[in-house]
């Protein structure tokens, strides 16, 4: 069976200086994997290679059996690549609903009408509604997004990407900023999304990384140093070396 | 009152979006003095309109867009002077002269953002000024182009020396683009420029063809633009350089400002205010009136960030919040 998100042998450097060296990643069907590593270990120029923002030197990248090395971002967002970013990259003065509705029609592709007013597509608006509720944002969806709490912001952030309703979702460090009072309710998120989407999370937080992924792949100086089960990573000696340190194990 | 759009907005339209056309039909009997100059603000407005859709909404900041306004009027005055004088058909071909300026300026242009942009929409006025300028056969260079006739409206309606006629043209063809804009504004493309707007980099991850819309968009505006221009043409039986000067552009934004942006009828009240404390400052003061309008929009800018609609919104807002 293909992977729902692949790269072979995937490489970057800017002039002399390499960011991604030879990777290869799988990302299953309804996985839920998570990429750590260092500062500076290339998990964002990876990011940025599978989103489309940023060009590979050499390698592959492809959704399904479908090689989409070369095509744009927009193209990519087509096939049901999904991402979320680690700074809130929101549409701050605009309601939270129409935050997600904006994506939602792109997805139906309704965004190009000129005539009928946006609110006479009560589909697009419905959907929008349904999902806030279900990340617990139903009463705010009138605010604008610049008002809400940063927690909650973050949520707008995850439902921004759940209305395109992807087949592969990146998650840029969910929970960065959030108070670790209040990941728990990130987590909730995520623990519920929905199982066919596979999900790729990139964060600094290791309790919320052990407690959601199932695989973990370990980033250093731009190469995989190590892919196994949380268990696997937390046995390996080289990966305590490197970036957990004794204290998290 | 600040005419948002978006999924859940309510886009009909509201008793208070009729004042302005009833004010409009009231000055035009009670001040007849005042037509010429009214018909000069309803164009005016048309030209704000036009610059409301994409800097208001689509974010684009321009200092360029004389050069569509220009193009147009120059388009309608070539047309009357060497085609024929019928002025509706004139309108279509400012319009479509403009429009087509714009999709092609717009295709190279956009592909850049901030400074970059502001330079190149610069650098486009400056090279049709230029154009006409040198261009004498077509455009009579600094001469200004005059002396076409053009024909009353449908053939029925002629042009009178007091203006009459010029001012309800105006009034109806700043209904239809009022009409054109509101609908953009509303639909789901005018939700996705205010997207873009916001947020240029979410915009392209959720999938939207971010450099079409703002080329379509601008498109649409220049199209505007133009009919404004060939409007002024029209009823002023000339065209000079002035059209085409960076300067009208700068006047253009400063105006906008001084209404509000982002609001459709900032585009309503900015012109007019302008214009009309121009009208009357310039006989006041006719040596430093400039003063008057530089103090109009240091206060608008250090206090109002809205523009005058802003402040109208902040009163109602304040009256409304009072316990009574």
């Amino acid at each position: 069976m293909s992977a729902a998100l692949e790269t072979r042998r995937l490489c970057k450097s800017f002039g002399a200086l390499t960011v991604a060296e030879q990777i290869d990643f799988r990302l299953e069907p309804g996985a839920r994997h998570a990429l750590i590593g260092p500062n500076g270990a290339g998990k964002t120029t990876f990011v940025n290679m599978l989103t489309g923002r940023l060009a590979p030197t050499s390698g592959q990248i492809l959704i399904g059996d479908e090689d989409i090395t070369t095509l744009g971002q927009v193209a990519r967002v087509k096939r049901g690549l999904g991402r979320t970013f680690q700074i809130n990259t929101l549409f701050r003065n605009v309601s939270v609903v129409d935050n997600v509705a904006f994506a939602v029609a792109e997805r139906e592709g309704v965004a190009w009408s000129m005539f009928r007013p946006a609110s006479a597509y009560r589909d697009v608006l419905e959907e929008s509604m349904a999902l806030l509720d279900t990340l617990g944002l139903a009463a705010d969806a009138r605010l604008a997004v610049a008002g809400l709490p940063y927690g909650k912001q973050r949520l707008v952030e995850i439902a921004i990407a759940l209305g395109l309703k992807p087949r592969v979702l990146l998650l840029d460090e969910p929970a960065a900023g959030v108070p670790t009072m209040e990941s728990h309710r990130i987590l909730e998120v995520l623990d519920a999304l929905p199982k066919d989407i596979a999900i790729l999370i990139i964060e600094h937080d290791m309790d919320l990384v052990f407690r959601f992924a199932q695989r973990i792949t370990v980033l250093t100086q731009g190469a995989v140093l190590f892919e196994g089960t949380p268990a696997e990573i937390a046995a390996d000696k080289h990966v305590r070396e490197v970036y957990l340190g004794e204290r998290h194990v | 009152m600040t005419h948002a759009g978006g999924y859940v907005a309510d886009s009909r339209i509201r008793a208070i979006e009729w004042l302005p056309w009833v004010l409009a039909v009231i000055c035009f009997f009670a001040a007849p003095t005042y037509v010429p100059l009214g018909s000069y603000v309803l164009t005016m407005i048309i030209f704000a309109l036009s610059l409301d859709l994409i800097l208001g909404y689509g974010g684009i900041i321009t200092l360029g867009h004389s050069a569509y306004f220009g193009a147009g009027a120059y388009a309608a005055g070539i047309f009357a002077a060497r085609v024929t004088g019928e002025p509706l058909l004139g309108l279509l071909v400012g319009t479509l002269a403009a429009g087509l300026l714009g999709l092609i300026t717009g295709l190279i242009i956009l592909r850049t953002r901030g400074l970059a942009l502001l330079m190149l929409t610069l650098a486009i006025t400056s090279l049709c000024l230029e154009v006409a300028n040198k261009a004498t056969d077509w455009t009579g260079g600094a001469d200004g182009l005059g002396g076409f006739k053009v024909q009353p409206i449908l053939g029925l309606f002629k042009f009178d020396f007091l203006g009459k006629t010029a001012y309800l043209y105006c009034l109806v063809v700043l209904f239809l683009c009022w009409w054109l804009v509101r609908r953009l504004v509303y639909s789901p493309f005018g939700a996705s420029l205010t997207g873009v707007r916001e947020n240029n980099v979410r915009m392209h991850a959720v999938g939207a063809p971010v450099y079409q819309r703002l080329v379509i968009s601008y498109t649409i505006s220049a199209a505007m633009a133009g009919l404004g221009g060939a409007l002024l043409t029209q009823t002023t039986q000339f065209v000079g350089l002035k059209v085409l000067g960076f300067e009208l552009s700068g006047e253009l934004m400063v105006m906008l400002i001084l209404g509000g942006v982002g609001r459709i009828y900032g585009a309503f009240v900015g012109p007019l205010a302008y214009l009309v404390a121009q009208d009357y400052l310039a006989k006041q003061f006719p040596e430093y009136w400039y003063f008057g309008i530089g103090a109009m929009l240091v206060l608008v800018v250090m206090f109002a960030r809205g523009g005058i609609l802003g402040i109208i919104d902040a009163l109602i807002a304040r009256v409304r919040s009072r316990p009574s």
